[in-house]
């Protein structure tokens, strides 16, 4: 029997999509572990987690971001069918977001200006670039979105995305100790709060943490925050002076 | 084959929503348009199909692993990240911080008072 020297099976291993398709889930499975271990805490997101642990191996393995994302882009594309899954709960609860509809829409403005607002202006406090100011502005919204909405006012459409998924672990993290603060204790109410502030990835943890009634006002306010800021966002930077 | 039932009307929504952004030059991403034209089509048909929902609620229920890919993109960035550090991680903490408040508040506020109101 021969045996092929363990450096050439790796050279193959390393390049192919099976490896990282592997990896990926396998990451997943141990940050869920882990997190369940910590108690379930929101400050260490699973998600959060299982990039970090990924980014560890690819620099460890010496594995490049095109070549990982060339056997993970099998999971990144299954993103598309189920934002539009997100249709369903919405339809579940279409009477109390009837019911809601004048609150929702009030709350969305006033949190898309505030979030818009508050991050260029503390980004100017704090002496950004005028490039990273542009490529914080939308990060609130969900990363596709960001990415063309970037491209549009002068930012890094890239740089964007990664922004956009920061914030998304900053409000999973920061969400449940506000919520206690304020007293909110309405799931819908907490839902919509997640989506608005932290787009997909707060939808992803109302679904998975609070339940599908948090989840549905969730993906309706990642889809109508997403809609608005793209058209919003260019007047409030202009007002800004940017 | 209730899950290919479901993934091809899943698919053919973000096929639909794909189209129209690109036709119409629309800033917003295909899939948020495919999710407005299936909530459309359930409205028009006054249920959710059996296989559409068993198929959209699984993928709904790992939607947080979905997000890992994208993710991981985060290390391309590092240097520019590193840059801008400081700004960057205060912008990002403090203004998330205020959106979750203000917009949690507002929407509570607003709920009760109509609610007090007496309203439906």
């Amino acid at each position: 029997m021969n045996v092929v020297p363990l450096d050439q099976l790796w050279v193959y291993l390393s390049g192919h999509p099976l490896l990282s398709l592997l990896v990926t889930l396998l990451a997943f499975l141990v940050a869920v572990r882990i997190n369940r271990a910590l108690g379930g805490t929101p400050l260490v997101h699973p998600v959060t987690l299982a990039i970090a642990l990924l980014i560890g191996f690819l620099l460890l393995a010496d594995i490049e971001y095109a070549t990982y994302f060339e056997g993970a882009q099998f999971i990144h594309f299954l993103l598309g069918p189920a934002t539009v899954a997100l249709a369903i709960p919405l339809y579940d609860h279409r009477e109390r977001i009837r019911r809601l509809l004048w609150p929702l829409l009030l709350a969305c403005g006033v949190g898309i200006v505030t979030a818009v607002g508050s991050t260029l202006g503390l980004a100017m406090l704090m002496g950004a670039q005028p490039e990273t100011l542009l490529t914080l502005a939308p990060r609130s919204v969900t990363s596709p979105i960001a990415m063309g909405i970037a491209e549009q006012i002068g930012g890094i459409p890239s740089l964007a995305a990664g922004l956009v998924l920061l914030t998304g672990s900053i409000g999973c993290a920061l969400g449940p100790g506000i919520f206690r603060l304020l007293g909110i204790r309405d799931p819908a109410v907490q839902g919509f709060t997640l989506g608005l502030a932290a787009h997909g990835f707060g939808t992803a943890h109302a679904f998975a943490r609070i339940g599908a009634v948090a989840g549905a006002f969730s993906g309706l306010a990642m889809g109508v925050t997403g809609l608005l800021t793209a058209f919003l966002l260019p007047l409030i930077v202009t007002l800004f002076g940017l | 084959m209730p899950l290919i039932m479901g993934m091809s009307v899943l698919l053919a929504c973000q096929f639909a929503g794909e189209l129209l952004a690109r036709g119409l030059a629309m800033p917003v991403p295909g899939p948020v348009l495919g999710m407005v034209i299936l909530l459309v089509g359930l409205i028009v048909r006054g249920q959710v199909p059996a296989s559409l929902r068993q198929t959209g609620e699984g993928l709904l229920r790992y939607l947080t692993l979905l997000f890992v890919p994208a993710g991981v993109g985060l290390m391309v960035h590092a240097r520019l990240i590193g840059m801008d550090l400081v700004p960057i991680g205060v912008t990002l903490v403090g203004s998330t911080a205020l959106t979750l408040a203000v917009t949690g508040w507002v929407l509570q506020r607003s709920q009760r008072r109509r609610s007090a109101r007496g309203e439906p």
